[in-house]
This record gives C-alpha cells, sequence and structure tokens, in this order.
C-alpha cells in the first residue's frame, strides 16, 4: 500500500459522513485508536507547541521505514494526528518527503492545517518532513 | 412587554424591532446551521448605519484632512472632527482636544507607555499593572521598565477573579510612576472598582491609565467622575470599524508628554535646525490618519447612545445573569471568573475536555466562540488551565441563543467524554 492508497481509503470512509458532526464524531473515534505514544516520549523535549493544543511526536527509523507515534491533549487534535500518523507511518524517507497529503483537504479538514489554526498539526508535518528530508540527506551522502 | 422580576428580558430592541435586526452579518448560516456569534469580546458585529457611514463616506467626502482648502477636504475635516466631539461626549472629556485617535487600545497603550515612560519613569521606579490584564497592557509596560530599569508590579487577584485591593495599597509607594489597569477583565468579565483604584493612586500621587476596551461597550463612562489621567479603547468592539481607537489624556498630561511620532500633521513649524510641535490634539496624530475609521466610529456611538448605556448594562446583566444560571445547569462546567461584579465575557472550563475540542464542535454547530488564553496567559496560570471556553455578549445576544449554546454545550460534553 502506498501513501496515496492509505489516502484514498481515508477518504472513501469519510465519504460516508456527510454531516460536520459525524466527521467529528469519526475523528474523536480515531482519536481513541490511536496507539499512545511511549510516555517516555511525552516530554518538551518530542513537544510540537501549537498555541492552544499541544501535539507529541516520535519517530524511530527501523529497516529504512520511519515509524511514528503521537499524541495531544486535545482529543480532536489527536484524532486528526492520528489520521496524518495512519498515512505515513511506515515508510520510507523518500516517500514521506514527496508526499503530497491531499487527503486534509478532500475529507473537508483543511481548515485545521493552515498557519492561523495554531494547534501543532501542520508544524508535525513539517517536523515530519524535516526528519525525513534528514535522514534522505544522511543516506544520499552515504550511498 | 411585561415583565416580572424572575424573568430575564430575552432580547433587546431598537427602533421598533430586535437589535439583531440592524446588524446584516449575523443573518447567516454557517456549517447549515444559523449563527450565533458570541466571540464579542474579540470584535463585534457592525449595525447597518455604521456599514452605511462607511460607504457614505467613500461616495461622497473621501479626501485628506486638515491641509486642503478644497470642498471636500473641509466636509472631510468637519466630520473628523465632529466624530472627535462625539468621543468626548460619550465618556464626558473636558474638551475635544484631549480625545486623540489612535489605531486602537494597543497603540494607544504603547502611546502612553512610550511617552509617559521618557517623561516620568527612570531606573528603580515602577510601575503597577493587575494580574487581571490583557497581553497589551502588561508587554508595553515590561518593555518600559526593561528599558528604563524599573520594576513591574502586579495586584493580584483571589479566585474569584476579584483584585486584592489591601495587596494594591501595599504596592503603592513612592516609585510607583503609573497605575495601568483594566476597567473589565476581557477573559474573566470582571468590572474592577476603577474609581478606587484611582482615588488610592491619586492619594498617593499616582496617575492611572485605564484600558477601557472591554467596558465602553458595555457600560456608561465618565472620565470627569472617575478622574481618569488616561483612558484608551478601541472602535472595532463597539460596533464600529476596525483600526481606529481612542486615547483619551487630561489636558494637562497630554501637554506635558513628549510627542509619539513624528511626520506630517503633528507640526507647527519645521525647519532643519527645529521642528515646533502642534497643539492637542495633533500633536499626536502624525500623519494621514484613518480618516474613514475615525468618521464613521461616530455612527456606532450614535448607535449606542441612542440604545442608551444604561439599557445596555441592564440588559446585558440580564444576559450574564441568564447564561450564568444555564451553565450552572451542566454538570462538569466550571465558570472560570466568579467576581462580584461581570459584564460582558463569561469563560468556561470543562472537566476532562479541552477547550479546544470544544471550539471546534460548537464552531461546527454555527457557534462562534473563542477558545484559549485570550491573550491573558498570566490568568490562565493563575488557575492553572490550558485556556477556557469564552463566551462573550453583546446587545444584539438573545436569551435563545443562550439556551441553544446551553444545549450545544451538552451535546458537545456526551461526544466528548
Amino acid at each position: 500500500m502506498t501513501i496515496n492508497d492509505k489516502q484514498d481509503e481515508l477518504i472513501a470512509e469519510f465519504e460516508f459522513h456527510t454531516d460536520w458532526m459525524d466527521k467529528y464524531e469519526y475523528i474523536i473515534q480515531e482519536a481513541k485508536r490511536l496507539p499512545l505514544i511511549d510516555p517516555v516520549y511525552k516530554q518538551d523535549q518530542y513537544l510540537i507547541k501549537g498555541c492552544q493544543s499541544k501535539v507529541w511526536l516520535h519517530a524511530s527509523f527501523l529497516n529504512g521505514k520511519i515509524h511514528l507515534t503521537a499524541d495531544s491533549d486535545a482529543i480532536i487534535s489527536k484524532g486528526l494526528v492520528s489520521l496524518i500518523v495512519r498515512v505515513l507511518s511506515g515508510f520510507t524517507p523518500a516517500e514521506i518527503l514527496n508526499a503530497d497529503l491531499y487527503f486534509i483537504d478532500k475529507i473537508g479538514l483543511k481548515e485545521h492545517l493552515s498557519p492561523t489554526r495554531s494547534n501543532g498539526l501542520l508544524a508535525m508535518v513539517k517536523q515530519i518532513k524535516l526528519y525525513a528530508l534528514a535522514l534522505n540527506t544522511v543516506k544520499s551522502a552515504k550511498s | 412587554m411585561e415583565l416580572q422580576s424572575t424573568t430575564f428580558q430575552s432580547h433587546l430592541e431598537y427602533q421598533g424591532q430586535p437589535v439583531n435586526q440592524h446588524f446584516p452579518a449575523l443573518h447567516q448560516s454557517v456549517f447549515g446551521k444559523p449563527l450565533i456569534y458570541f466571540d464579542n469580546a474579540a470584535t463585534t458585529q457592525k449595525p447597518r448605519a455604521v456599514i452605511n457611514a462607511i460607504t457614505d463616506y467613500y461616495t461622497t467626502i473621501n479626501s485628506n484632512i486638515h491641509r486642503g482648502v478644497h470642498y471636500l477636504s473641509q466636509k472631510a475635516t468637519d466630520a473628523y472632527e465632529v466624530s472627535r466631539n462625539a468621543v468626548a461626549a460619550l465618556i464626558n472629556a473636558r474638551h475635544s482636544r484631549e480625545v486623540i485617535f489612535t489605531k486602537g487600545t494597543t497603540d494607544g497603550i504603547n502611546l502612553v507607555a512610550d511617552c509617559y515612560g521618557r517623561l516620568a519613569v527612570k531606573k528603580g521606579d515602577s510601575v503597577v499593572i493587575s494580574n487581571l490584564e490583557h497581553h497589551s497592557n502588561i508587554v508595553p509596560w515590561q518593555m518600559l521598565c526593561e528599558k528604563r530599569g524599573a520594576v513591574l508590579r502586579v495586584i493580584p487577584m483571589d479566585h474569584d477573579g476579584n483584585l486584592l485591593l489591601d495587596a494594591y495599597r501595599n504596592l503603592l509607594d513612592e516609585t510607583v510612576k503609573i497605575v495601568a489597569v483594566s476597567y473589565v477583565s476581557n477573559t474573566l468579565g470582571t468590572v474592577n472598582p476603577v474609581k478606587e483604584i484611582i482615588d488610592l493612586a491619586h492619594d498617593n500621587g499616582t496617575p492611572v491609565l485605564l484600558d477601557a476596551a472591554q467596558a465602553v461597550q458595555h457600560l456608561p463612562i465618565d472620565v470627569q467622575y472617575l478622574d481618569s489621567d488616561f483612558l484608551v479603547f478601541s472602535g472595532h468592539k463597539m460596533y464600529g470599524p476596525t483600526g481606529i481607537g481612542v486615547l483619551y489624556g487630561k489636558e494637562a498630561w497630554l501637554d506635558k508628554l513628549p510627542p509619539y511620532q513624528g511626520g506630517g500633521d503633528m507640526i507647527k513649524t519645521v525647519t532643519f535646525s527645529k521642528t515646533e510641535y502642534n497643539e492637542l490634539p495633533f500633536k499626536f496624530e502624525a500623519g494621514t490618519p484613518h480618516i474613514e475609521g475615525a468618521i464613521t466610529l461616530k455612527a456606532a456611538i450614535n448607535f449606542i447612545r441612542d440604545i442608551g448605556l444604561d439599557r445596555i448594562a441592564a440588559f446585558e446583566s440580564d444576559l450574564m445573569n441568564y447564561a450564568t444560571s444555564r451553565m450552572n445547569e451542566i454538570g462538569g462546567v466550571e465558570i472560570i471568573g466568579k467576581a462580584r461584579s461581570k459584564t460582558g465575557s463569561l469563560s468556561l472550563s470543562i472537566k476532562g475536555i479541552h477547550p479546544y475540542d470544544t471550539g471546534i464542535l460548537l464552531d461546527k454547530m454555527g457557534i462562534a466562540v473563542r477558545t484559549g488564553h485570550h491573550c491573558t496567559q498570566p490568568i490562565m496560570d493563575f488557575f492553572c488551565i490550558p485556556g477556557t471556553i469564552r463566551a462573550s455578549f453583546a446587545v444584539y445576544n438573545s436569551t435563545d441563543e443562550i439556551d441553544r449554546f446551553t444545549e450545544s454545550l451538552k451535546k458537545v460534553i456526551s461526544m466528548l467524554i
């Protein structure tokens, strides 16, 4: 499954929810499914600080792939974070670096990635991409 | 309409119709739901009278003021000065030259912090603010203190959000050069005992700046009665345009202060060796001002005065009491700020729910509230919370809207817990 397959899968799941409250109900359920970040990583060092809600992100690199876990103090932020983790976790640095996250717009949640939302999500996506960029640079320097 | 003392007036009427009928922006749906606008402490919607005044300005008299000899410039200058008179009348200033047009409250506070600071604050002096202040009444004073080597002193509050006046008395000594406090807290809604605060400062020989950004739209203000040395507020929070605000200052103080910014309009004569500054109020209005904003602010003032600030205060007090009683019905909802006297803002915290989540879901139900720290991080630190949900009321809100807000909050809680 590619990153885009995962995005399309999410878009299909959201198609069932035409009402806004249903969409958020779904996001809240997703939040409850997100594998919790190891408490060791729930520290300031791993904190992506938004103005209103906090997001903790941990990335590890194993067998050429990036694995992500995350958490947030707000449940809707956590649900959105879980969608991003679901789409991007388990892929190579190059795949993540080149990913175009179109699903957020398609499912009508674009507002959450606007710089003014200050919920840490935009910063989180940037952080994941930076991590991928760093690993990708190391890899190309080695080869 | 006959009202019993135990019932609340559901809404206010103006010119034979509910006040909200005068506000076009309120009559729309968001996310398929009729809009309820409870973010009035951030900015209010504009009545048709103000919107029409803006159109009229640009369609009839737009031109630069105070310098043209031509017809339009004269008309615009007259309208600008008439508006200054309207501001002076609203707050009962002695003279319209005590009214300086600014960009807003923040601009007014920065002006006083800068000019008064240069005049009167030196190393070892202190500035007194309160625990309730908006960042805009904290940071300019912090910057001043840093620049002059002065110390910032903070009037503490109790857990209901009342300022502790005994502690305030103890802060006042000969080092205190200015006291800057809000009339009404933008986060907790506390109406501070400003007359007492001013009298105590004056007993100490210290002038006072009142931040009236959250007061002028809710309560009658009389600067002569209060004896306030400076008073600042914004047009956009009182149904007027954005980008215009007012600094009132006693003439004696404004005469003494050095100018703020240099430029056109604030000068009498300029040579390369010396500039002679213009008289009040022009000394503090460098450059082309926000002409349209200043002129159309008058329409907002007329709107408020026509309805009557006493009537507005009484109605909004009922609205606050009604909202408070409805919130107390909902399990898990805590009101943050239970001061003896409150207006405007009602801050809430819900056990186990992040304010951000509540804000997002209320938005999807068509209800605009503010969530977060409301530019008052020291208040959040005091209560040890990440933020609050703030519903802030205006003259066009109604008990029906509070009922829908109550039902929506119940639904939010059931979804999130």
